[in-house]
């Protein structure tokens, strides 16, 4: 498959070309972020608690070396395998080994963007290895041939319809039946099964505690735990930045995780693995994949802190008009769009762009990264080493040497607004993007310093 | 230079200056409404709430899921038709058929409505997932106001397993609309002995010589 | 330009500020995102004093009447219905208000001074300080997403039923005002100045 893809502002106006879906997408959206505010304020030691998760993570980045090797200790005195893959490469093949090891042909996985970040499930399947996502909204995606749109909530951009087709076509649900209940129930059914087939069972990690090494898994469904807990083989796979110092400061990650993400206090289930079950093997894969590169810059290091909770999704009004595949990566919305550049500067020049810089994902980010600020700094190294279009940057220069040269201002404002009020036309074309939808102001009789000449008291 | 030695020596390069660590967090908890905090939460994530003084309603609760010929697992020990030693080694195919699992939770979370399950008191790890209902008995006495204090009460790596669950499982991936019962149990039912009560059958309690009933 | 990546290239632009505006006690602008890029921003390596006195003092304008000149409100007379829009720059930088996303006692700088202002009725829009889809350079590199950011902000004041859009910043308040005439609305814009000085 070798498609084009379209960088975010193509992509957006092309999701926003069906007017009524995007309306949908954006109000849905707000809603979560709204859910996060009620359950936000209802605390009133939530901007302590942010203050907290920040300092502990900016806490462990400048100690990552020590608690890895910590966790890596623990873990092994606890039974567990703990691997190392610097490349996405290699946590796919230390993945298959094991599973080549334990013959296993049937895999059950719950939520983990790591593993999308790697892109795993065609790496596996691509060696007959059979996949299943089995979080509800990752499977929807998955039997659709997409990637999840939204970190926590995979499947927002489809509606019921869309999941009763795919469900129909694809496991046999009554045609048109669009009654979630139904949808969910038979999607159970189906997923009951491969839980009591499966060889191997992959999860994500949300938080690896160094004291104890053992790791966390949160989920709202029990899909984590039913693969888990069924399988003989269970190979969690995380990127290296989701360590904490101690068990203790999951009071405060977990207080704010589910919050954050979807307004609830806590997920259904926050499963700590310690040690493998009786006659069951446990491993760990410690991913870097461009992690290490991205904590060596000074400006953007900060966003290892993040715990993937999407609330800077829900509040973005970017994100919530023009949906997560604009993205074309595994992570979206703003976060993604800070950690994107650092994989590949060329393919994700568009993505710190998507933005108007307005700081509302800075305000709701549990582990305050200051995003909208990393976007800025994103954009001038963008610009400085050479990714931004040559038009961009020709119409940049001429715009800095007239505003940077009094006369050519005064000169080039008076043909302006001359132009514009005897040849409307002019600008008042299809040619110029702001008039594609918006009229443009009048043209002022004068320049403010006309004015002011002319009106100053001596 | 073996990946693991690759990355840990980019982190020592890359790493930033030493950060102190923050001092564990602490939060005034008003313990007078706890109770009724984590009922109303509980209720609220979809969870069925009944204060008891005595086991009578647990009890009659499992003679009515086994005479309907229901597969009931009972962990609590102090109560009839204890089996979950029956259950420690079975295998999935045979775990799917329970129907009802009954188990005994540690510490109680009222500002989320979480209660901590330790593997101890499972069994084995599949049964509380696995099971189409599950019934959750705690104690008041056990009940703390946020996870700070869960966290303090409980030692998560004191065995191999452990989770804290706050209602029966549930998903709103289907255009946001929730539905209660993804994959895991369609049911949670939580008992809660109040201060002044104790779950125990009436054996028990003249066994251990304790006058009259409460 | 800075926000599109160029902050290399104003030089000219910071040269040609420090000249104009040194020599003064403050700098005021009706406008939060120019008082801001100017504060985290602005350098000349040839007279760095001066340019760091203006960093310092430079102010929006509600900030400067309600933080400088300690003003509680302003009297005038405007007796219409008017929309409050909130700019980013201005609430969630230069901390003109209390933002919505955080947990903090409300406040707001331009509401307190308006609330001199006779007649007026001041309503605020269901989503109280999403952003209008200006962004500077994004109204024409994103154009498809700013305009649907505007849109949906004039149709909450529309749905307030509205004479006016008022605010603090000239660029929200000229894209709300080209969707307003594009789709031949009623509702006019109108900076916060301007209802400040109206009698």
């Amino acid at each position: 498959m070798n498609t084009v893809i379209k960088d975010h502002s193509n992509a957006a106006a092309e999701f926003l070309q069906d007017k009524e879906r995007a309306r949908w997408h954006d109000e849905t959206l707000w809603f979560v972020r709204a859910k996060r505010d009620k359950a936000a304020h209802n605390l009133d030691e939530w901007e302590a608690l942010r203050n907290a998760a920040s300092q502990i993570k900016e806490h462990t980045l400048s100690m990552l070396d020590d608690y890895l090797l910590e966790f890596e200790a623990k873990a092994k005195a606890n039974g567990v395998h703990v691997h190392w893959a610097d490349t996405a490469e290699e946590h796919n093949q230390i993945v298959y080994d094991i599973l080549q090891k334990h013959k296993a042909k049937n895999i059950v996985k719950s939520k983990s963007m790591l593993t999308e970040e790697c892109g795993m499930n065609h790496y596996l399947i691509d060696t007959g290895i059979n996949v299943v996502d089995t979080d509800l909204g990752e499977y929807i995606v998955q039997l659709r041939q997409e990637i999840p749109s939204h970190i926590v909530l995979p499947a927002i951009h489809l509606k019921k319809e869309d999941v009763s087709n795919t469900f129909h076509q694809h496991i046999g649900t009554e045609k048109g039946n669009k009654d979630e209940v139904y949808l969910t129930r038979s999607a159970r059914g189906v997923l009951r099964q491969k839980f009591l087939t499966a060889d191997a069972a992959i999860t994500g990690v949300n938080f690896a505690i160094a004291e104890t090494g053992g790791f966390v898994v949160c989920t709202n469904e029990g899909n984590a735990d039913l693969g888990v807990h069924a399988a003989k083989v269970h190979i969690a796979c995380m990127g290296f930045e989701k360590i904490i110092p101690k068990a203790e400061h999951l009071g405060v990650f977990l207080r704010l995780l589910a919050r954050s993400a979807t307004g609830q206090p806590i997920t259904t289930y926050s499963s700590h693995f310690h040690q493998p079950a009786k006659g069951q093997e446990m491993h760990i894969v410690v991913v870097n994949n461009g992690r290490t590169k991205q904590l060596g810059r000074e400006e953007f290091r900060a966003s290892l802190k993040c715990i993937r909770c999407a609330a800077c999704f829900n509040t973005c009004p970017v994100y919530r008009r023009s949906g997560g595949h604009s993205y074309h990566n595994a992570v979206a919305g703003p976060i993604g769009s800070i950690l994107a550049p650092n994989f590949d500067m060329k393919k994700n020049a568009d993505l710190p762009f998507a933005s108007t810089l307005c700081g509302s994902c800075s305000n709701v980010c549990p582990v305050k990264i200051n995003i909208h600020e990393q976007l800025w700094l994103w954009r001038q190294k963008l610009m400085q080493d050479g990714y931004v279009s040559f038009a961009k940057k020709s119409s940049m220069k001429l715009m800095a040497g007239v505003l940077g040269n009094p006369s050519l201002y005064r000169v080039g404002g008076k043909l302006a607004r001359e132009a514009m009020r005897l040849m409307p036309w002019s600008v008042n074309n299809k040619l110029n993007p702001w008039y594609k939808q918006r009229d443009l102001p009048a043209p002022p009789k004068q320049s403010f310093r006309e004015w002011y000449i002319q009106n100053k008291k001596t | 230079m073996n990946s693991q030695e690759k990355i840990i020596s980019e982190i020592r390069k890359n790493k930033p200056a030493a950060r102190p660590l923050p001092e564990a967090f602490s939060v005034v908890a008003d313990s007078e409404t706890m109770l009724d905090n984590f009922v109303a939460v509980l209720q609220s994530i979809g969870g069925t709430v009944t204060t008891i003084q005595n086991s009578d309603d647990i009890e009659a609760l499992l003679k009515q899921k086994l005479e309907s010929g229901l597969e009931v697992v009972n962990g609590l020990a102090t109560l009839p038709y204890y089996n979950l030693d029956d259950y420690t080694d079975k295998d999935r195919t045979e775990l799917e058929k329970v129907h009802t699992v009954l188990l005994k939770g540690e510490v109680a979370v009222a500002e989320n409505g979480a209660i901590w399950v330790p593997e101890k008191a499972m069994g084995n790890r599949l049964l509380p997932f696995i099971c189409q209902e599950l019934v959750l008995v705690i104690e008041e006495a056990n009940l703390v106001t946020t996870m700070h204090q869960a966290y303090q009460k409980t030692t998560v790596n004191d065995g191999g397993f452990g989770v804290f669950i706050a209602g029966p499982s549930k998903t709103a991936d289907i255009e946001q609309s929730l539905v209660i019962g993804a994959h895991g149990p369609l049911a949670l039912q939580v008992f809660i002995t109040t201060n002044a009560g104790s779950v125990e059958t009436e054996c028990a309690r003249a066994a251990r010589h304790v006058p009259g009933s409460v | 330009m800075a926000n599109s990546g160029f902050a290399s290239y104003t030089d000219g632009c910071d040269k040609n500020f420090v000249q104009n505006f040194s020599g003064f006690d403050y700098v005021v602008a009706p406008s939060g995102s120019c008082v801001l890029h100017v504060k985290e921003h602005l350098h000349d390596e040839k007279i760095p004093q001066a340019a760091k006195h203006i960093r310092e003092h430079i102010y929006e304008l509600t900030g400067f009447l309600t933080d400088v000149l300690k003003l509680d409100s302003i009297t005038a007379n405007f007796p219409f219905r008017v929309g409050m829009h909130t700019s980013c720059h201005g609430q969630r930088m230069l901390h003109l208000s209390s933002m919505s996303e955080k947990v903090e006692p409300a406040f707001s700088k331009a509401e307190q001074l308006l609330s001199g202002v006779k007649g007026l009725q001041l309503v605020k829009p269901k989503r109280v300080d999403e952003c209008c889809g200006f962004g500077g350079t994004f109204c024409v590199t994103e154009e498809a997403v700013s305009v649907r950011m505007g849109e949906n902000r004039v149709e909450e004041h529309e749905d307030n039923d509205v004479d006016y859009i008022t605010g603090g910043d000239t660029s929200c308040l000229m894209h709300l005002e080209g969707i307003l005439k594009r789709k031949g609305s009623r509702v006019k814009v109108i900076h916060l100045a301007e209802i400040l000085n109206a009698q």
